[in-house]
């Protein structure tokens, strides 16, 4: 298969950020996950929770609350502001200030008019929404005792909101508090310490409130009175999520569990129902702080910063790639780029860069010393390149982009900023430089901005439009937007070349090879194509890969494949790599039948050398390296490979709730 | 009284009363279990034995009340029927013969019973008819290939489903569904069921210490469960309150776990003794039974307090100890719970108490290495108990301790007077005490290749030690050509000691400790060792793993005999001259009690059980007999125990006795052949041991009076005169009553006729002296042959 010099790369010091928020879109069947880190990332439920989009975060920007209105995601925090995001661009829309303290949720109406938001104040504070804005309308309560959750009744003539020690119900009609439920804690705990409604739901004939006492305590809507009082944990219930046809309920609580409650029948075939608590996943090892209850799965988020998505076995009919548990740790993107001729490598984290230079001259081994790139403004990282050559780093954020240029003399680095960039040029959701380094390509939501560099500085070329996951070699550059639509320019007339036809899942890696121009996509359901770009049609391979079908074990796979690259030595062969695997396809070699085994190095290394070839197949992965983030072919035959161990992520996180586990 | 005497097997006791879940009666003051052949009823109260149920010929595996009278109980037997008896009397109602091979084990509410006739489960339908005797034919099977644990069968409410689970991990959901323990790899197979008494609502146990509560069961897929989890393994039993609002779980933890149904709170009962296998509750759900895999049953109240512990014979994996009996109780010593010996009531058929001889907490987890009591042995008076207790399978980590014991009178119990840390390197392979009460000693062989014997130190010696009084120490340490050394054996007067080194027999004599000769007679290496008593204490008898008996005369050292047979036990009677042997052939075993110095064996018993007799004792009687038939001789001066495991389909142990049916009395005499002949109607196996331990010397009329059941009794006036003459003072003599008894002995079967008349006269004013003497005999005569006869 080939040998390689491994470059097993561990300082990367990435760490994800816990999740604060879930929002789940039924129409267009979108999960928006807000970060700890002010960053929000939109899912595809329909696309195996494929990442799409990441809006990038803001220092001291704090999202409590998500929510869909139609295709428009709002968003509140701690900072007292209102904001929408834009979903094409990735950035705030507007952000609007609520003037009542921080807000620690917001809901809006089964209609989809209004949003209500609850303050620290003690107020619910309701808007209208209009085309562009969100406008004031009027304050609910207003007595001391900040408001932690709301829930809008399906009519929208009622607002329950949790608070500490009571949840009070709204009238929308009259604006006035009409029932007030006293949540206390029980005996066990002191009487003197504060209950905290975390949350609370508002079914058509109950109310559900989650606490800090660790109960879930069903309330009636018109008496006010409590019908059920389910002791979950020790600890507090952070959120609660119901299904869409009242029948089930999840809570979430502090130590990672997932609590399933059920409508059901007392006897079999009677009127009489109740809810009884049923399942408990325990998937997390700290708080479980957003739920989000989607048809089949149940997503779960929390303290531990995974994303969890549960299936629930009982609505599925047979075992399928859905059927399984999904764990989404880290990003379906890259975040690190390497310089394949000058041997560097450049990690981005949302609030600096660092440059992993070689000093030592020999071949195999990469000394390597880091460079530190701090960041002006607030803006977190969006993304970030650095050339081939190694002399040209690039960066963006939502309010700008940067360039610098590095030059080396022996061992002194130096690092100088590259100034007056095209004006054209302010924000990039990809950035990509061509294979020779004498352009930076840099992609909007509407086109690639092409710019030349030169020594002296840097010149707006040309804008070709349109744009997303950019890939080139030198004289065609792909790009794939979130439709998934993958365009072609021919860079040296600076015109389209073509357009691939559109595959119905996302596109998440694609590579141009480098002799002979084909195009290797890859997309999110595992799907792998290669496109020819001079004949502009799918090369035989593919087609062939098409007939064939792939194996069901790597069509199983549940993480997306992140980067595709070739080996220089071999023009056969395509290396793919996804978090926990990277895979070698050997084109000349035939594909796997479904009957065959999939992983058969094992088996091969046993046979004698002449029945080898007879039952060897295009697909050799490696799983020795784990969790990757980057795989990448170095001139020199080598690979570097970065890891991140997950125990380094587990041991920075906070202790989680002590638990006692075996007790009499 | 000569031709009447006949030597039977009896199974005496010790039986399990684990096998089923006991019942508890509507009134809560009764607790009826299975055990054996028997139901027993129990107080629950109390703790005593009631009375029993007998009227099976084969194990009894279940037993449930009868739904439509609670006074009624319906029990289940191997032997293919089902019975229903009235438990408060005793009195067997019907007898269903439904099964031919079958074995039924289990009941619902209105059908009686489910055989899982080769492991299938069946329903019933018992004809209505007034015959004692049933056939039922219509069978309909319900469920082929059910689990054979009767917990895998749980009946929901008002009968509209139930469920079991079978061989396969499928949870049936009878006419429903069907669940299959889906997870590979994962440990979720299904142990036990149990049905919400009013809601639908499933509970089942779990290998992994689970137990789910599955509901909404009528749609096809979007059932689901609710998981409760404490215990760490096994879950073996569950059982729902009649009421529903808790479900008790057990398992190996010995800890009962009392759920709150729709709560998830817990109370838990630790420190049960044993790991738990059944749970039962009474009708009231006041009162709560667990048993025990060590044969105990617990009855707890509803607040979780232990009101009243019934123990029977404790029987682990195995009888390391021998049969053993303790000269100053007589009772028999054995392995008892883990770490005990237990003191056992041939008798009473109750465990006395135990002794706690390892004195280390038992912590109940699988795969832990424990330590056992392996050997134990009591000098001739009881005062002086030696044990051995062992760890660790493997010889490098095998921990060895010698404890030696003192009778203390204040105490009534034994106390600790030296320990031996590795008194050998190796095994012990036996121990014995010193015959006689002069010498204190005890000799110890072991499979280092040494036998040591340990001396109680002279007094001398105490004041060293301060005022704890003398202890055990090593005195001599013999060999013999690297040979491992496999038992050893005093004389009867103490004078030689016989240490049999795998071919060799060496003898020593234990003064000097001087080797005085040497026996041998290859091939085979010695099994068994035994010298002859009394009479023929000049005879040494020796078994080989070669299938020989051998017998040496001591006094020629010469063999004086030997017989090529597949001895599987030797035991000596300490009282007689007289030798069992126990042989195994064709999966039989054979019984041949014989003197050393004649050749002929006294009494032989072919078949006496299926399978090997694992341990056998002579235990002495209380009261020697008198009985001059040959056969029977040798049971005039004590009992022969044995203890058997019938492997072939229970792993319950009968505990048999070879017993004969002598009576003391004349008047017992009688009794015996009544009952015989009830036996022979019923199939009944006979209980002399009861009766005769209660066997009082007086009013004999009052005690059959009260022991008669009522509707078979003459009509009350009949009885109250003569019921009143008997409480007064006889004056005639004793010699008389003799002389009576023998007239009736010879016309026994006149006797019978006559008092059949006797019943059918009206009540006579005036009564002449040959009516009183024939109404005398009819107060004294057992009328529950009466029963039989009009039963039939």
């Amino acid at each position: 298969m080939g040998e390689f010099t491994v470059h097993r790369v561990r300082f990367f010091h990435y760490m994800p950020s816990g999740i604060c928020a879930m929002a789940f879109n039924r129409r267009t069947e979108r999960l928006a996950v807000a970060r700890t880190d002010g960053s929000v990332e939109l899912y595809s439920r329909t696309d195996h929770f494929f990442q799409e989009k990441v809006v990038p975060g803001r220092q001291q920007r704090s999202i409590q609350a998500l929510c869909w209105v139609g295709k428009r995601l709002f968003g509140a925090g701690l900072s007292g502001e209102i904001a929408e995001f834009d979903l094409d661009n990735l950035r705030l829309k507007f952000s609007q200030d609520a003037y009542g303290g921080p807000i620690w949720s917001i809901v809006c109406n089964p209609q989809g008019t209004h949003l209500a938001a609850g303050c620290e104040d003690g107020t619910v504070k309701l808007f209208e929404i209009l085309e562009d804005q969100i406008r004031f309308e009027r304050n609910m309560g207003g007595q001391k005792g900040r408001i932690i959750s709301l829930a809008w009744h399906s009519s929208g003539t009622k607002i329950a909101a949790g608070m500490i020690d009571m949840i009070k119900v709204f009238d929308l009609d009259s604006g006035n508090a009409v029932q007030r439920l006293l949540v206390e804690r029980g005996s066990r705990m002191q009487q003197s310490q504060e209950c905290v409604v975390w949350s609370v739901l508002f079914l058509s004939d109950i109310i559900v409130s989650g606490d800090s006492a660790g109960k879930v305590k069903m309330w009636d809507v018109n008496t006010g009175t409590l019908i059920k009082n389910h002791q979950v944990t020790e600890w507090d219930v952070l959120t609660l999520s119901v299904s869409q046809d009242e029948t089930s309920l999840f809570a979430g609580t502090s130590e990672g569990t997932v609590v399933q409650f059920q409508l059901l029948d007392v006897v079999l075939g009677q009127e009489e129902k109740e809810w009884v608590r049923t399942r408990t996943f325990k998937n997390h090892t700290h708080d479980v702080i957003a739920l989000a209850e989607a048809d089949t799965v149940i997503i779960s988020g929390g303290m531990d910063t995974q994303l969890v998505v549960r299936p629930l076995l009982d609505k599925l009919d047979f075992k399928s790639r859905d059927s399984s548990l999904l764990k989404i740790l880290f990003p379906q993107r890259s975040l690190v780029s390497c310089a394949k001729k000058a041997g560097l490598l450049l990690f981005q984290y949302p609030t600096h860069l660092e440059l992993w230079l070689k000093t030592c001259p020999s071949v195999h081994l990469m000394c390597l010393f880091p460079v530190r790139l701090g960041l002006q403004g607030e803006d977190h990282v969006c993304c970030s390149a650095v050339a081939p050559c190694g002399e040209w780093i690039a960066y963006s954020t939502t309010s700008g982009i940067r360039l610098y240029r590095l030059q080396r003399d022996n061992k002194n680095v130096s690092i100088t900023k590259v100034p007056k960039l095209p004006k054209v040029l302010r924000h990039a959701h990809q950035l990509c430089f061509s294979p020779d380094s004498s352009h930076l390509y840099g992609t909007t939501s509407s086109a690639v901005h092409v710019v030349a560099l030169t020594s002296a500085g840097c010149k707006f070329e040309h804008s070709l439009k349109p744009n997303s996951c950019v890939d080139s070699d030198g004289k065609f550059l792909a790009s794939a937007n979130s439709n998934s639509e993958i365009h072609i320019y021919n860079m040296h007339k600076l015109k389209a070349h073509c357009t691939v036809p559109v595959y119905r899942s996302g596109v998440s890696a694609m590579g141009i090879h480098p002799e002979t121009n084909n195009l290797v996509i890859v997309h999110a359901d595992h799907q792998i194509f290669e496109f020819s770009i001079e004949q502009m049609q799918y090369t035989d391979w593919s087609r062939r890969v098409q007939k064939e079908g792939l194996h069901h074990v790597w069509l199983e796979r549940d993480t997306p494949v992140i980067n595709v690259t070739f080996n220089p030595q071999n023009p056969n062969h395509v290396i793919l790599h996804d978090s926990y695997m990277f895979c070698i396809i050997d084109q000349s070699l035939p594909l796997p039948d479904r009957k065959s085994q999939f992983h058969n190095q094992l088996t091969l290394k046993s046979l004698p050398e002449a029945e080898r070839l007879k039952h060897s197949h295009a697909f050799k992965e490696c799983k020795l390296y784990q969790p990757l983030l980057c795989v990448d072919m170095l001139e020199n035959q080598s690979l570097v490979v970065v890891e991140r161990p997950l125990l380094d992520i587990t041991t920075n996180l906070p202790a989680p709730v002590r638990q006692k586990k075996f007790a009499t | 009284m000569v031709e009447s005497s006949e030597v039977r097997v009896v199974r005496c006791g010790g039986s399990r009363i684990n096998v089923a879940a006991p019942v508890i009666s509507v009134d809560s003051r009764f607790l009826l279990c299975a055990s054996g052949d028997l139901v027993k009823v129990f107080s629950t109260s109390t703790e005593e034995w009631v009375h029993v149920l007998q009227g099976h010929t084969n194990v009894v595996t279940g037993i449930t009340l009868n739904p439509a009278n609670q006074l009624q109980v319906y029990s289940s037997s191997a032997d293919g029927t089902v019975r229903l008896w009235d438990f408060t009397d005793g009195i067997l109602i019907k007898v269903q013969n439904a099964f031919q091979n079958a074995y039924p084990g289990l009941f619902t509410h209105h059908c009686p019973h489910f055989p899982p006739e080769c492991l299938q489960l069946v329903a019933a339908h018992v004809p209505k008819t007034l015959e004692q005797e049933v056939e039922v034919r219509e069978l309909s099977s319900v469920l082929p290939n059910i689990s054979p644990n009767p917990r895998a069968v749980g009946f929901g409410r008002e009968v509209r489903g139930w469920i079991c689970l079978d061989t396969s991990c499928t949870f049936h959901l009878l006419f429903k569904l069907i669940y299959k323990s889906t997870k590979k790899g994962a440990k979720n197979t299904f142990t036990c069921v149990s049905c919400h008494p009013k809601d639908d609502c499933v509970a089942t146990g779990h290998e992994d210490g689970k137990i789910r509560l599955w509901r909404n069961f009528n749609q096809k897929k979007e059932y689901t469960y609710t998981t409760l989890h404490w215990h760490h393994s096994v879950v073996n039993t569950l059982c729902f309150t009649p009421e529903g609002t808790t479900l008790l779980s057990g398992g190996i933890e010995s800890v009962l776990v009392q759920w709150q149904y729709d709560r998830n709170s817990k109370y838990i009962l630790p420190r049960l003794g044993g790991s738990i296998t059944h749970i039962s509750v009474s009708a009231d759900g006041s009162l709560f039974t667990t048993s025990h895999s060590d044969n105990k049953i617990t009855v707890i109240q509803s607040n979780l307090k232990v009101s009243a512990v019934i123990q029977g014979l404790v029987k682990g994996e195995a009888v390391h100890t021998d049969l053993v009996i303790d000269p100053r109780s007589k009772a028999l010593v054995l392995n008892g719970k883990p770490g005990h010996l237990q003191f056992y009531s041939l008798q009473r058929d109750k465990q006395l108490y135990n002794l706690d001889i390892v004195q280390q907490e038992y912590i109940y987890q699988e795969g832990l290495d424990q330590y056992e009591v392996v050997k134990a042995a009591f000098d001739a008076h009881g005062s002086c108990l030696a044990t051995v207790e062992e760890r660790g399978k493997k010889l490098s980590d095998t921990e060895i301790t010698l404890k030696f014991w003192d009778y203390n009178e204040t105490a009534q119990s034994f106390v600790l007077n030296t320990t031996v840390m590795t008194p050998h390197d190796n095994r012990i392979t036996s121990m014995c005490f010193f015959p006689t009460a002069e010498t204190t000693m005890v000799v110890t062989t072991a499979r280092d290749g040494c036998f040591k014997a340990w001396l109680l130190g002279q007094e001398s010696d105490t004041e060293k030690q301060g005022t704890d009084g003398p202890s055990w120490s090593c005195d001599f340490v013999g060999r013999y050509h690297d040979l491992q050394p496999t038992n050893c054996c005093f004389s009867a007067d103490g004078s030689l000691l016989a240490v049999s080194f795998q071919e060799v027999i060496t003898i020593w004599n234990p003064e000097t400790w001087e080797l005085l000769t040497t026996l041998c007679q290859p091939p085979g290496n010695i099994k068994d060792l035994c010298f002859g008593r009394l009479s023929c204490s000049r005879y040494l008898l020796a078994t080989t793993t070669k299938n020989m008996l051998c017998c040496w005369n001591l006094l020629t050292c010469s063999l004086e005999w030997s017989t090529s047979i597949a001895v599987t036990l030797l035991k000596a009677d300490p009282l007689s001259e007289n030798m069992a042997v126990f042989t195994l052939q064709k999966e039989q075993t054979d019984l041949f009690v014989f003197k050393p110095c004649e050749p002929r064996p006294l009494f032989t018993q072919n078949a006496l059980c299926v399978g090997e007799v694992q341990r056998a004792i002579f235990v002495p009687r209380e009261e020697p007999l008198d009985n001059c038939d040959e056969s029977s001789l040798w049971l005039n001066r004590s009992q022969l125990y044995c203890l058997t495991e019938n492997m072939v389909r229970f792993t319950a142990r009968k505990h048999a006795v070879i017993d004969d049916s002598v009576a003391v009395t004349p008047f017992y005499l009688l009794l015996g052949k009544h009952r015989q002949r009830e036996q022979e109607m019923c199939g009944l196996p006979v209980t002399e041991q009861q009766g005769r331990a209660q066997l009082p010397q007086g009013s004999v009329a009052v005690r059959e009076l009260l022991h008669t059941a009522a509707h078979v009794l003459p009509p009350a006036s009949f009885l109250c005169n003569m019921f009143v003459k008997s409480l007064l003072i006889s004056q005639t003599g004793s010699e008389k009553e003799e002389e009576e008894s023998e007239e009736e002995m010879d016309s026994c079967d006149a006797q019978q006729d006559r008092r059949v008349q006797g019943l059918g006269v009206e009540t006579v004013p005036l009564i002449s002296k040959a009516q009183e003497r024939e109404l005398k005999k009819v107060r004294r005569t057992d009328y529950s042959w009466l029963s039989c006869l009009s039963d039939s």
